[in-house]
């Protein structure tokens, strides 16, 4: 019979084999990298007995465990930088109407849109006219930037949706100011500046290109490290990383949709 | 008691009877004048409404109280000191916000005590001091709670008790009970009325719902376009408006626009633009008009109607009815009299058979029951 | 009892008090992350612009800036190829994003229950939060010619007896594709969503009564509706593929160079040119800025990532 509901239980079903076929594409590399880091054979397609080689291979590299400390202390030190830079911005910019805001405004997201290669060139540039020269730190300044523009784009939206009398009611109790800020308007942000700062850190740790024009040749990120590897070959402990990494980063994932999700649940009871 | 122990702590003496002046305040934004020149004084102790529809400067007064803005020009003085220039957080007054802005952060017991933890009040004087309101609004069990797990009405209690808990000279609330459904706000009116007395704060409330302001207030005034139109008691200001804006904004009311014809030290007789001859008494206060243009106003409460002509002819004129609308306790008359001019009429449910549309009748008023008003 | 406390002790200083200038704040806001925007975003992006009107320039030579010559060579034989094969691969990309990530988006916005709508998405973009060359790493393993791919071709062949040819695409422009569509299609998917979840489902069903078939109300109700999201995840996808450097990188080979990989030769590889790799790099700022100006001016809300 073809009532209307017969036809909408069949788009219904060719949708969600579709859906799920996608689903598979997504996660089809993934299990792939997984299988291969516990192929005893390195090259072989085939399936050729388990092993936990590759993994011991990769603990101890000493080079990547380098490179991923670099890696760690880059991203930590970029987002914290721009956890406080971003949000006095984001606050700044929805508390203030100023000549030139617009302007402002186009900059500080810039980065949000503009290609990395871009960004890379031109500090690059930049720093080579200045003469300063190469390093984590360099990097660190770099990775700031479009930190920043993350941050303050989570940490504004968050803005737009609370109470604006929030900080004038504090202001009536008798806070300062600043005990405003940091005692109602900061706790009313965290969430978003969590999040914010999660975003940024899986950005800068995942970041290839400005790192690599930033760096110079003494401090190695763990992108360019494996770059470097993969250019040359299929390195079977690369899988065993990368599987490593894709579930510290899953792990680091639902911890914080959990966190979000408990206090959310907290409130809402 | 409780009470008494915040009521002692209102006693400041100062100079003044006032808690709250505002002398010749405007405040400008960015070209838009939103108050012009408003002369207040709110007395120690009233329940003073500020009253008007939205966007005649009601809430910005407000603010200009609380310190969240500052006047243009003017000065504004609480009790009896100048705090013009004087930041929100240094004044002693508290407010209770429309959307209540409570700390979702925070559960209701931190809420409450936020303000006493910023003046470094003793761990045992904000316990008992926290206790005490969250008692005086009766939400002890709640104290754990955090606002959005709290209705309307709770939150409303708690909006109130954490501007309360720290026992300012003046409590400002801002449509108080703007959000909350009509029979919520029926009780919560009782227990702001309550609070009021009990406590003896000076409270300054704004709000646009004339019903609110009337049964709440000791005065109210009634603002229109950023001025003070009249500053009165409720039965002041319903029953001698001043100005035409007051009699049309308080309840309801017939305006007929007309010119004095004849003016006695006891009588005005005024002639409509359509024709009508009205005598009304004199109040004697002096904002009646003498001469030129002037607008009658009378309550459709206090008209009469008959079938036949009355005895007594003085402002009796004919007309027939139009429509007539069934509101329970009420009837509801509209009348178009000979002239052309319409006016309505408010009866009590009592005819047993009321009229039906088409009938000529006569409408009459006492003389006593009008007011003669100047256009400005 | 509490009442004993001395009374508003804010009291006696009330005009005394000093209030800082107007303009702090704001300053204290604004300035930290303004001068740091300033000092890495705007003054290189000025000093690119100003390196791309001096040709030949390298490492160490004064900067003399004397013409457009940097932007002529765009016109010369190579690069315009290399200049269509980036457009072809961001217009490609879009294209199957938006073909796949449609009813993907369609299934999780209109037919999935309410209750497990959030977790599906998030399903669906948690591979995104893997690193990027970590995913190029993994399409190389798949589709290398002794990969995945070809060996499962192998194993069909041998079962059907059929001599199926072995997929060789693997440094060439397909595997370019199918690397920056797996790349994209999460953040097409997402933005999407948020389009189609917006959807009023009365609408569809006013459709169906008014006697228009399912294909028609999709044509005629649902693109039209959620086409201000078809077009910011497209141009996401457009503008990100453009800059993209990783995907034709690992997977493209010699054969696939792109604007992106020709800047990083110029200042990174063996052709060092860093008038001509800044003048390359101003024009694709531009391209994104005026593919953002077009989409602010012509679509209504730009819903973020």
């Amino acid at each position: 019979m073809d009532t209307p509901n017969s036809r909408l239980r069949f788009s219904l079903s060719w949708q969600m084999l579709f859906s799920l076929l996608m689903f598979g594409f997504m996660y089809l590399p993934i299990l792939v990298l997984a299988f291969y880091s516990f192929n005893e054979s390195p090259y072989s397609a085939g399936w050729k007995g388990f092993t936990w080689n590759w993994y011991y291979q990769f603990f101890t590299d000493t080079r990547i465990l380098t490179a991923l400390g670099n890696s760690l202390v880059v991203a930590f030190s970029a987002t914290s930088i721009a956890a406080i830079l971003g949000t006095l911005m984001a606050v700044g910019l929805a508390r203030y109407q100023f000549p030139g805001k617009g302007l402002y405004q186009g900059v500080a997201y810039l980065p949000l849109i503009i290609p990395d290669i871009a960004m890379a060139v031109a500090t690059l540039v930049f720093l080579a006219a200045a003469a300063i020269p190469l390093s984590g730190g360099t990097i660190v300044a770099a990775h700031v930037v479009f930190c920043l523009s993350y941050i303050a784009l989570v940490v504004s939206t968050r803005i737009n949706g609370i109470n604006p009398h929030l900080e004038e009611a504090a202001l009536d109790l008798g806070a300062t100011p600043a005990q405003a800020f940091t005692k109602v308007l900061l706790p009313e942000l965290a969430p978003a500046i969590v999040s914010g700062c999660l975003l940024a850190f899986v950005l800068s740790m995942d970041d290839f290109l400005i790192a690599s024009f930033t760096a110079g040749d003494g401090v190695k990120t763990l992108p360019i490290e494996i770059f470097g590897r993969i250019r040359t070959g299929v390195k079977p402990d690369i899988n065993a990383l990368s599987v490593t990494l894709i579930l510290a980063s899953g792990l680091v994932f639902f911890v914080a949709e959990y966190i979000r999700y408990r206090s959310e649940q907290k409130r809402l009871q | 008691m409780s009470q008494t122990a915040i009521q002692n702590q209102r006693s400041t003496a100062t100079d003044t009877e006032f808690d709250v002046e505002l002398r010749k305040v405007y405040k400008v934004f960015n070209g838009e004048t939103a108050v012009r020149g408003v002369d207040l004084g709110i007395r120690r102790g009233e329940f003073f409404s500020i009253l008007g529809p939205s966007g005649c400067g009601k809430t910005t007064t407000l603010r200009l109280i609380a310190g969240f803005e500052t006047p243009s020009t003017g000065e504004i003085l609480i009790q009896g000191q100048r705090v013009s220039n004087v930041p929100s957080y240094r004044r002693p007054v508290n407010t209770v916000f429309q959307s209540y802005a409570l700390f979702n952060h925070l559960t209701v017991w931190d809420n409450i005590a936020f303000g006493l933890r910023l003046k470094k009040r003793s761990k045992a004087e904000i316990q008992n001091r926290v206790d005490e309101v969250l008692k005086l609004v009766k939400m002890e069990t709640f104290a754990k709670r955090f606002p959005v797990q709290l209705s309307g009405g709770q939150q409303q209690r708690i909006a109130l008790a954490r501007a309360l808990v720290n026992r300012p000279a003046v409590v400002l609330l801002d449509e108080p009970l703007g959000a909350l459904d009509l029979k919520l706000r029926k009780e919560m009116q009782v227990e702001l009325s309550n609070l009021h007395q009990e406590l003896g704060l000076t409270f300054v409330m704004v709000t646009h719902d004339q019903e609110e302001a009337l049964s709440l207030s000791d005065r109210i005034a009634v603002m229109n376009h950023g001025k003070v139109e009249q500053i009165g008691s409720p039965s002041q200001i319903y029953e001698c408006p001043q100005t035409p804006f007051v009699a049309d904004f308080i309840g309801d009311t017939n305006l007929l626009h007309g010119k004095v014809e004849g003016a006695h030290p006891e009588m005005l007789w005024i002639v409509t633009d359509k024709g009508l001859r009205i005598k009304v008494k004199r109040a004697g206060d002096g904002h009646e008009p003498t001469s030129g243009s002037a607008v009658i106003s009378i309550r459709p409460e206090k008209i009469h109607f008959s079938l036949t002509p009355p005895s007594d002819a003085v402002n009796c004129f004919e007309g027939r009815l139009q429509t007539v609308m069934y509101l329970g306790t009420h009837m509801h008359y509209l009348v178009e009299l000979v002239s052309g001019d319409q006016i309505t009429i408010m009866q009590p449910n009592v005819m047993h058979n009321p009229p039906s549309v088409e009938t000529p009748i006569y409408v009459s008023w006492s003389p006593l029951d009008c007011l003669a008003l100047s256009t400005n | 009892m509490a009442g004993q406390s001395p009374p508003l002790s804010k009291q006696p200083s009330l005009d005394t008090e000093k209030v800082l200038p107007k303009w702090l704040e704001p300053l204290f806001l604004l300035a930290p992350a303004g001068i740091w925007l300033g000092l890495l975003l705007v003054i290189p992006t000025l000093l690119i612009f100003e390196l791309s009107l001096v040709p030949n320039i390298r490492p160490g030579q004064v900067v003399n800036p004397s013409g457009l010559d940097n932007y002529a060579l765009i016109f010369d034989d190579i690069y315009q190829k290399v200049v269509l094969r980036s457009l072809s691969f961001a217009v490609s990309t879009t294209f199957f994003c938006l073909l796949l990530g449609f009813p993907v988006a369609y299934w999780i916005a209109l037919i999935v229950s309410k209750r497990w709508q959030n977790l599906v998405l998030l399903g669906f973009v948690l591979p995104l939060w893997t690193s990027s060359l970590l995913r190029s790493y993994a399409w190389i393993t798949i589709l290398r010619p002794t990969g995945v791919v070809n060996s499962v071709i192998t194993l069909l062949s041998s079962m059907t007896h059929l001599t199926l040819p072995p997929l060789d695409i693997l440094n060439r422009e397909p595997a370019v594709l199918i690397g920056m569509t797996y790349s994209l299609l999460p953040y097409m998917v997402l933005i999407l969503y948020a389009s189609l979840e917006k959807l009023d489902r009365r609408l569809l069903e006013a459709a169906a009564d008014l006697g228009a078939t399912p294909v028609q109300t999709f044509l005629k109700v649902t693109v039209p509706q959620t086409l201000p999201g078809i077009a910011a995840g497209s141009l996401l996808v457009f503008i990100t593929c453009l800059g993209d450097f990783v995907n034709p990188e690992l997977l493209g080979g010699a054969s696939s160079m792109t604007v992106a990989r020709l800047i990083y030769n110029q200042f990174l590889g063996a052709t060092r040119n860093w008038g001509f790799g800044s003048a390359l790099s101003m024009i694709l700022i531009l391209a994104v800025s005026i593919a953002i100006a077009l989409l602010i001016k012509y679509g209504d809300a730009v819903p973020k990532k």
